[in-house]
């Protein structure tokens, strides 16, 4: 990265640093360019390293131009910048450089099980007991006091996170650690309790409204400490095994990246916000594409016609307006539990630009199959329509185990009479068939009558043909079999598809 | 150029003395695009105060604020400048009768007289000093986006009769998008980034005294956290900043002065514009038992 180094600018250690951090980003996944680096290494000339806040906000300006990608920004600039040596420790933390290392009296701590009472007159120079510790948390909470709770977060996982220099687990383990011996549940049922106590004591009746915003509030302090205590377990782990290897740790994918098989809660509820602003792109993307892009074969008859004008000079060229077929779609869903995700996601950007095609059907299957398209008819909520589908369509024939034959076997039988030339089949699912017969001549029936078909897998290349998985035998009868596992995959493909 | 902030705090507090509360990320992205001369893309929800960030930055800058809206079908004649044609025919007429020679005519119609200045350009022109707000960039087609990029980079636009005309002093330029489209790779590279979200509750609760002077810091504080619970909702739309403005005026008018589930209910189509959300907010502030979830 020396090509960072303008020629007016010495290479300093904040400049490597940088350079430093950019390759990081980098490797996070994040687009950073030539220029936006150059804009960063300017700015930070006029932002003084020590307002912290200022110069995250300055490198986020210049570096992240994308707001999805600010959280894997923000991950990435907490661990490289947390421990950079003691000439960048941060303001209110510099006094205390020290006592990131991993002393002694630290890990005799963690050694000492829980630290139940034993944690007593050593834990850096404050003797409070697991009790006094709990009290104070409650306190701090209870007043929604930032500097006390941002002390007792490094109290608290000082003891109670168990951390041996050197032992190669994830921070998530020491998070669960401290958070389970806080016990922030029962400390947030205290906190309500006390609130309603208030209330009664002024006379007062906590009407459901105020219960609910003293909840919210609560909530939002405990997130705010488990914040506190992740941000400090981070720095613990930065020190204990340096930067790079941090990074590399802490690395997520970011949100279009996410494999819709393997996704955690918490990225579910992303990808669900992400699919919003996508959808809408790839419609406003899709109709500007059909507006612009009409300019056909040359109209031969049309043009002599037009010439005739002009004297037989053939002086004005016409087209012919291209009309863009469009095409009928039927969405053949398997529903069970591990590719559910992936054809709720699908369906919702199919119906999202319903209007590009000229009818969308869909079925959900299991063993058994049924339609589901009436759920969709008149709904703005799609995603409410998914949710009825993943509720109340009747797809279980036997034992609710995938049979891909038997469900191919119910449709071709209600509705192969349907498909037709204009129609195009779109199948879902990772044809895992629990070694039932495939009853694949189906698939080659529908090829025979429809315009295409496509079959999208959300596994992995390298897992397809393996264990019970047949998408091989019936993708031999399709046009395309596609791996589609994240939003990026599927955002491609229904751009193709229209 | 100048340099109107010391600091970024100084950036914040002037931005408070007009009464736009600024976080510490839209501080530092002004103070950042003033020192390095860059235009600002800001992006966000509707009603997070975007554009009035940039008439606030106008009004402390003491500078003229020029906007442009974008719209589908936005076109350089709209945009950059625009030969006035019709005095340019009659010049031609006028001329008709005199023996001028050519050359000199073309230069006579294709001079300053006869130049419609349109936004952009007149920002360039200007002499005072200018704050130059695009407004909604991401309606405009990714075609006409281009025709940004030649102001937003070296600040000038080329005339191909006139020749390239120079910004007098460096404008600061801000970008609002809603972001309903991805916008290009080049105009992105171009601009400093700035995200403006909702504000968090103290933001809020502050933003609220701030706009709505009268209002008792008790009924403030009601709503920022009222706005801040529905926000958490998974919904259509969310409350926007100005929403709450206009919640807070609202209940200020009726003359309530505490907020209970009647009241909320009530008056929460001023919050919520989705007959589903305020069905379905209703519904979480109105049942206790939700508490457990």
């Amino acid at each position: 990265m020396s090509d960072t180094a303008l020629p007016q600018i010495e290479p300093s250690p904040m400049l490597e640093l940088l350079a430093g951090f950019i390759v990081e980003l980098r490797e996070a996944g994040l687009p950073v360019s030539l220029t936006e680096n150059l804009d960063a290494v300017e700015a930070v000339t006029h932002i003084p390293i020590e307002d912290r806040s200022a110069f995250k906000y300055a490198l986020g300006a210049t570096l992240v131009k994308n707001h999805t990608h600010w959280q894997a920004f923000e991950t990435v600039f907490e661990v490289y910048f947390s421990l950079r040596g003691s000439q960048y420790a941060m303001e209110g933390e510099a006094g205390e450089a020290g006592e990131f290392e991993f002393d002694e009296e630290g890990s005799d701590q963690a050694g000492a099980g829980q630290g139940e009472g034993q944690g007593q007159g050593q834990g850096g120079g404050s003797g409070m007991s697991p009790e006094e510790l709990a009290q104070m948390l409650y306190q701090a909470l209870q007043r929604g006091d930032q500097g006390m709770m941002k002390a007792l977060a490094r109290q608290a996982v000082r003891r109670y996170a168990g951390m041996e220099p050197g032992r190669p687990v994830g921070g998530t383990y020491y998070l669960y650690r401290t958070l389970r011996n806080l016990d922030l549940d029962s400390v947030m049922e205290r906190l309500m309790d006390s609130a309603r106590q208030d209330a009664i004591d002024n006379d007062e009746d906590l009407s459901s409204l105020d219960e609910r915003l003293q909840q919210d509030e609560i909530k939002a302090r405990i997130e705010q400490l488990k914040k506190e205590i992740e941000a400090e377990i981070r720095r613990m782990l930065v020190a204990d095994r340096g930067v790079e290897a941090m990074a590399r740790t802490l690395r997520k994918p970011l949100p279009e990246d996410v494999d819709f098989m393997h996704a955690t809660r918490e990225e579910m509820a992303k990808l669900r916000t992400a699919i919003y602003p996508l959808t809408r792109k790839l419609a406003a993307k899709l109709a500007r594409k059909r507006k612009y892009g009409r300019r056909g074969a040359l109209d031969f008859r049309k043009m002599v016609r037009a010439s005739l004008s002009y004297g037989g000079v053939p002086a004005d060229p016409k087209f012919r307006i291209p009309r863009p077929h469009k095409p009928e779609i039927f969405v053949i869903a398997d529903i069970s539990g591990s590719v559910a995700a992936f054809a709720r996601f699908t369906l919702h950007l199919v119906y999202a630009i319903s209007n590009q095609f000229s009818k969308v059907r869909a079925f959900v299957f299991i063993d058994g199959l049924d339609e589901v398209t009436d759920y969709f008819d008149n709904v703005d909520d799609i995603a409410e329509a998914i949710h009825r589908v993943n509720t109340e369509a009747d797809v279980v024939w036997v034992d609710g185990h995938s049979d891909y034959g038997h469900a191919f076997g119910v449709f071709w039988e209600k509705y192969g009479k349907d498909v037709g030339p204009k129609t195009t089949v779109l199948i879902l699912g990772d044809a895992r068939n629990n070694y039932h017969a495939s009853q694949s001549w189906i698939i080659k029936e529908i090829q025979d009558k429809a315009r295409s078909v496509f079959w999208l897998n959300p596994e992995p290349q390298n897992y397809w043909d393996t264990g019970d998985s047949i998408v091989g035998e019936y993708g031999d009868h399709c046009d395309g079999v596609y791996e589609v596992r994240n939003l990026r995959h599927l955002e491609t493909f229904v751009e193709k598809l229209v | 150029m100048t340099e109107r902030f010391s600091d970024v705090a100084t950036v914040r507090s002037a931005l408070a003395d007009v009464d736009y509360l600024a976080d510490d990320g839209i501080a530092g992205v002004v103070f950042l695009a003033e020192r390095l001369g860059k235009p600002v893309l800001v992006e966000g929800p509707a009603g997070t105060g975007k554009t009035q960030l940039a008439k606030s930055v106008a009004e402390i800058a003491g500078a003229r604020l020029i906007r442009l809206q974008c719209y589908e079908g936005l076109d350089e004649s709209k945009a950059l400048y625009e030969w006035n044609y019709k005095k340019q025919l009659l010049r031609i007429q006028a001329e008709r009768n005199h023996d001028e020679s050519w050359e000199d005519l073309e230069d006579d119609i294709f001079s300053d007289e006869f130049l419609l200045t349109r936004p952009l350009l007149e920002a360039i022109r200007a002499d005072e000093p200018i704050v130059l707000l695009i407004d909604e960039v991401d309606r405009v087609e990714i075609e006409t986006e281009a025709l940004l990029l030649e102001i937003l980079s070296d600040y000038q636009v080329s005339i191909p009769e006139l020749g390239t005309i120079e910004a007098k002093q460096i404008p600061m330029v801000f970008l609002t998008s809603n972001n309903t489209r991805e916008l290009s790779e080049a105009l992105k590279r171009r601009c400093l980034y700035l995200h403006v979200d909702y504000p968090d509750l103290e933001r809020e609760k502050q933003i609220v005294t701030t706009k709505v002077p009268e209002i008792s810091d008790n009924l403030a504080d009601q709503i920022a956290r009222v706005v801040r619970s529905i926000r958490q909702l998974e919904l259509k739309k969310h409350p926007s900043v100005s929403e709450t403005l206009d919640w807070a005026h609202t209940l200020l008018l009726l003359g309530i002065d505490k907020i209970d589930e009647e009241v909320a209910t009530d008056t929460i189509n001023i919050l919520l514009k989705y007959q589903s959300d305020i069905k379905r907010a209703v519904k979480e502030f109105s049942s206790g038992d939700t508490f457990d979830s």
